[in-house]
C-alpha cells in the first residue's frame, strides 16, 4: 500500500525536481488531449515548444519571447516578495493597468515636444501609478483590516472601466476620427519604448525585468528587508518577536509589487502594445501569479518559470494557426502547468512509502 | 546595430522566399478576435472562411487563430501568418489596425485586409459593412411592435459605427411612432454574455418592450424569453434558434461574397487597395427571416424598404434631420456623406441622453 509521510522539512531536492516533472506530466496528459482532439500529440509539442526556439522561423519567435517574457517576470517578481511573507496581490493586472495609464498619460501630455527627459518621466510615472493602485489594498488593510486579497482584485475592475474611460475620452488621439485609443507611441519618438538592438526583441521593460531579479535576489539573500519577508511568511509569530513591523512590511510588499506591475505596463503601452485602447490588458498581472509559484517565489526561478510560460503562449499561437488546435485547447493546456504543479508539490513536503498492512 | 538590422532583413527575406517557393496553393489567413463559437461577429467571419474553402477547393488553403488580443499579441499572430507563407491575411477587428499596418510594411509582397478601419497601405485594403441600413429595417419593426413605446438598445462602445446604428434605428421607428423613446446601455464590450444579459434584464425592468443589441452574444435573446413579450433581433448572426420569438428578425453579416472575391483577385493577380463599404444592395448586410410575430402589413413595409435601400432609391440618413441639440444636420432633400457616417459623433435630434466621453 502507498502512503504519504509527512517530512520533518521540505525536501530541497523535490522543490526543484517538481516543477520539471510538472512540465513533463503536462507535455503527456496535453499530448493525450491533443490526440483526442485527432492531432498528432508529438507534432503539437514539438509545435509548441520546439518550433519557437529552433524551427525554421526561430529568428522571429526567438525575440518574441523577451517581449512576451519581460512582462510576466517583471510583475512576477513583485508579487514573489508579497507571497513570500504571506501577503497576497491578486490584482497586479489593475496596477499594470494604472502603470500603463499614468505612464502613457504623461508621454502624451508632452506630444509633440522632442526631449530626452520624456521617457524617464514616463518609466517614474508608470512606477508611481503603479504603486498607488497597489498601495490602496495595503492601507486599507492597515486601517480597517479588510482583505488584501478581495481589495486589489476588485480594483482590478475599477482600473479597467478607468482604462475604457481613457481610451474613450481623455487620450483618445485627436486625429483617430472618433475611434477610441490613443496615438500611437511609434510615431511619437521620444515617448517610444522602441527595440534597443533591432531583431532582438529587447527593450527597455527586458532590461527592468533583469534588473529586477538580480535586486530581488540580492534583497533575498543578503538584506534584512528580505530577511524579514522570508520570517514573516514562515513563522509570523517568530517574526513578531524578532522585531518585524508588520505594517511596514504590508506597505513595502503590496507597494513594491504594484510599482514593479505599474512599470511592465509602462513599457508594454509604449513599446510593444504602442497605445493606449480599451482591450489593453491582456491578463499578464493573472498569468504572472502562476509564473510567481512555477518558479517558487524565487528570483532565478521566476526568470525561468516566465520563458517557459512566455514559449508555452508563442508556440501555442504556431499550433493553433498551423494546426487548426483550438484556443481552449491551449489554455487549457496552460492551466495544466499550474495543476500538476500543485499535485506534486506532495512529493516536496511528503515522502511516499510502501507499507504492507499489518496484522493486528 | 547596421549589421544586426542587415541580418535580420536578410532571414525575413530568406523566410518569405523559402515560403513563396513551398507552396502553390493560395493560402489565406483569418485573424479573429472572439472564439469561432461565439455565435456572432467571429462566427460569421469563419463563415465566410468556410466558404472559400468550399468555393475554391484545392486551390487554396485557409488557416486562422481565434480569440487574439488586439495589441501586441495580435502584431505577433499576423506576423505569423505571413512568415507561414499567408498571401491573403484578413483582420477581422478594429482593434487590429495597427498591427495590421505594422505587419504589412515588413512584408510587401503579402496582401492585407482589415475589417472596420480606415488606414490603408498599397498592400493593405479596409473592409465594412453598412450596417446601418439593417438598422433601419430593425427601427422600423421596432416602432411598429413596441406597445410601451419603450425600446431599449444594449450598445457596445461609443464608436461611429455604433452610435450611426443607433441613429438610423431612431430615425425609423420615430418615423413610423412618434412617441417612441430609446432608452441606451453602454455595455463597454463587444461579447460578454453576463453584461448584456444584465443590460437586457435592466432596459426590461425600465419598460422596454423591443431589445436591439449591438454586442454579439445571444445572452439579451434568452433574457427576454424569459420576461416573455419583449421582442428582439439577431445580431452579427441569424440567432434563428431564438426565432419566431422573441426574436423577429435579425441583421446578418455575410462576408462570404467579399472574402470570396478578394481570394479570386489574389490569384489572377489583380488585387489592389481598396476600400470597401457595402451595404444590403451588394449582399454584405442581410436582414434575416421576418417571423410571423410581426403583423403581415409590417413585415411587407420592412421588406419595401428593404428593397428601396438595395436598389439605391432611398438612404437611411435623409434630411431633414437635426442633430440632438436643435441645429440643422441634413436639409431637405439632401443625403449623409460618407465622410461625416465614419466619423459620426453625434445624436440625431429626439434621443435622449449623452454618448459617453
Amino acid at each position: 500500500m502507498l502512503k504519504l509521510e509527512k517530512r520533518p522539512q521540505p525536501s530541497r531536492l523535490w522543490t526543484w525536481v517538481t516543477p520539471i516533472l510538472a512540465v513533463v506530466i503536462t507535455m503527456l496528459a496535453g499530448g493525450a488531449l491533443f490526440a483526442a482532439l485527432g492531432q498528432d500529440p508529438v507534432e503539437a509539442i514539438s509545435t509548441i515548444f520546439w518550433q519557437p526556439l529552433f524551427g525554421e522561423f526561430a529568428f522571429y519567435y526567438r525575440p518574441q519571447l523577451l517581449i512576451k517574457g519581460a512582462p510576466l517576470v517583471l510583475i512576477a517578481i513583485g508579487l514573489s516578495l508579497g507571497f513570500r511573507a504571506g501577503i497576497w496581490n491578486i490584482g497586479a493586472e489593475g496596477q499594470y493597468i494604472v502603470g500603463a495609464l499614468a505612464g502613457a498619460g504623461v508621454g502624451l501630455a508632452f506630444y509633440p515636444t522632442e526631449s530626452w527627459v520624456i521617457f524617464p518621466l514616463m518609466v517614474l510615472a508608470g512606477a508611481i501609478g503603479g504603486w498607488v493602485w497597489g498601495t490602496i489594498p495595503a492601507l486599507l488593510k492597515l486601517k480597517f483590516g479588510t482583505n488584501e486579497i478581495l481589495v486589489s482584485l476588485m480594483l482590478v475592475y475599477v482600473a479597467e472601466q478607468l482604462l475604457a474611460a481613457m481610451a474613450l475620452g481623455l487620450m483618445k488621439n485627436p486625429e483617430g476620427r472618433g475611434f477610441p485609443g490613443s496615438r500611437n507611441f511609434r510615431q511619437y519618438e521620444s515617448a517610444h519604448n522602441a527595440e534597443l538592438i533591432t531583431g532582438t526583441g529587447m527593450h527597455w521593460g527586458v532590461v527592468a525585468a533583469m534588473i529586477a531579479v538580480i535586486l530581488a535576489y540580492v534583497l533575498l539573500s543578503r538584506h534584512i528587508l528580505g530577511y524579514h519577508i522570508r520570517l514573516a511568511g514562515q513563522a509570523p509569530k517568530a517574526a513578531r518577536f524578532a522585531g518585524v513591523r508588520s505594517a511596514r512590511l504590508i506597505l513595502f510588499c503590496l507597494g513594491t509589487s504594484g510599482a514593479l506591475a505599474g512599470l511592465a505596463g509602462m513599457f508594454e503601452v509604449s513599446g510593444p502594445a504602442g497605445q493606449v485602447s480599451i482591450d489593453f490588458n491582456v491578463g499578464y498581472g493573472f498569468t504572472a501569479i502562476i509564473v510567481a509559484f512555477l518558479g517558487r517565489l524565487h528570483p532565478l526561478g521566476i526568470l525561468l518559470a516566465g520563458t517557459l510560460l512566455a514559449l508555452t503562449y508563442i508556440g501555442g499561437e504556431l499550433a493553433q494557426s498551423n494546426m487548426g488546435l483550438p484556443a481552449a485547447a491551449i489554455q487549457l493546456f496552460q492551466g495544466m502547468l499550474l495543476f500538476f504543479l500543485l499535485a506534486v508539490d506532495v512529493l516536496t513536503n511528503f515522502r511516499v512509502r510502501l507499507s504492507r498492512p499489518e496484522v493486528a | 546595430m547596421k549589421l544586426t538590422h542587415l541580418l535580420t532583413s536578410a532571414a525575413l527575406a530568406l523566410g518569405l522566399a523559402s515560403a513563396a517557393v513551398a507552396q502553390d496553393k493560395t493560402k489565406v489567413g483569418f485573424i479573429y478576435v472572439g472564439p469561432i463559437g461565439d455565435g456572432g461577429w467571429t462566427y460569421e467571419h469563419d463563415k465566410g472562411r468556410l466558404a472559400v474553402e468550399a468555393h475554391f477547393g484545392d486551390a487554396v488553403e485557409t488557416v486562422y487563430q481565434e480569440s487574439v488580443p488586439e495589441g501586441a499579441d495580435a502584431e505577433r499572430a499576423i506576423t505569423q501568418m505571413a512568415l507561414q507563407g499567408a498571401d491573403l491575411i484578413f483582420t477581422t477587428s478594429f482593434g487590429f489596425m495597427e498591427p495590421t499596418l505594422a505587419v504589412a510594411e515588413k512584408f510587401p509582397d503579402v496582401k492585407f485586409e482589415h475589417a472596420t478601419g480606415y488606414k490603408t497601405l498599397p498592400n493593405v485594403s479596409t473592409y465594412s459593412a453598412r450596417f446601418y441600413e439593417g438598422r433601419a429595417v430593425q427601427g422600423h419593426i421596432a416602432g411598429k411592435m413596441t406597445k410601451s413605446n419603450i425600446v431599449g438598445y444594449i450598445a457596445s462602445y461609443p464608436i461611429p459605427e455604433v452610435i450611426r446604428g443607433i441613429n438610423s434605428a431612431y430615425i425609423h421607428a420615430k418615423k413610423v411612432n412618434p412617441d417612441v423613446e430609446f432608452k441606451i446601455i453602454w455595455a463597454y464590450t463587444w461579447f460578454d454574455p453576463a453584461k448584456e444579459a444584465d443590460a437586457a434584464t435592466a432596459l426590461i425592468e425600465q419598460g422596454a418592450d423591443v431589445i436591439l443589441q449591438h454586442t454579439d452574444s445571444t445572452a439579451p435573446q434568452a433574457a427576454a424569453e424569459k420576461a416573455g413579450n419583449v421582442v428582439t433581433f439577431g445580431q452579427a448572426s441569424d440567432m434563428s434558434e431564438y426565432a419566431p420569438f422573441p426574436r423577429v428578425s435579425s441583421i446578418i453579416d455575410n462576408w462570404a461574397p467579399y472574402y470570396i472575391a478578394r481570394t479570386q483577385a489574389v490569384m489572377d493577380g489583380t488585387w489592389e487597395s481598396t476600400q470597401t463599404w457595402d451595404g444590403i444592395g451588394p449582399g454584405m448586410v442581410g436582414i434575416g427571416e421576418i417571423s410571423d410575430a410581426v403583423p403581415a402589413e409590417v413585415k411587407e413595409e420592412a421588406l419595401a424598404l428593404k428593397a428601396a435601400m438595395a436598389d439605391g432609391s432611398y438612404h437611411p440618413f435623409s434630411g431633414p434631420l437635426n442633430k440632438q441639440d436643435g441645429s440643422v444636420w441634413l436639409a431637405e432633400g439632401a443625403v449623409a456623406d460618407d465622410g461625416t457616417l465614419l466619423g459620426m459623433d453625434f445624436y440625431v435630434e429626439g434621443l435622449t441622453g449623452e454618448i459617453p466621453n
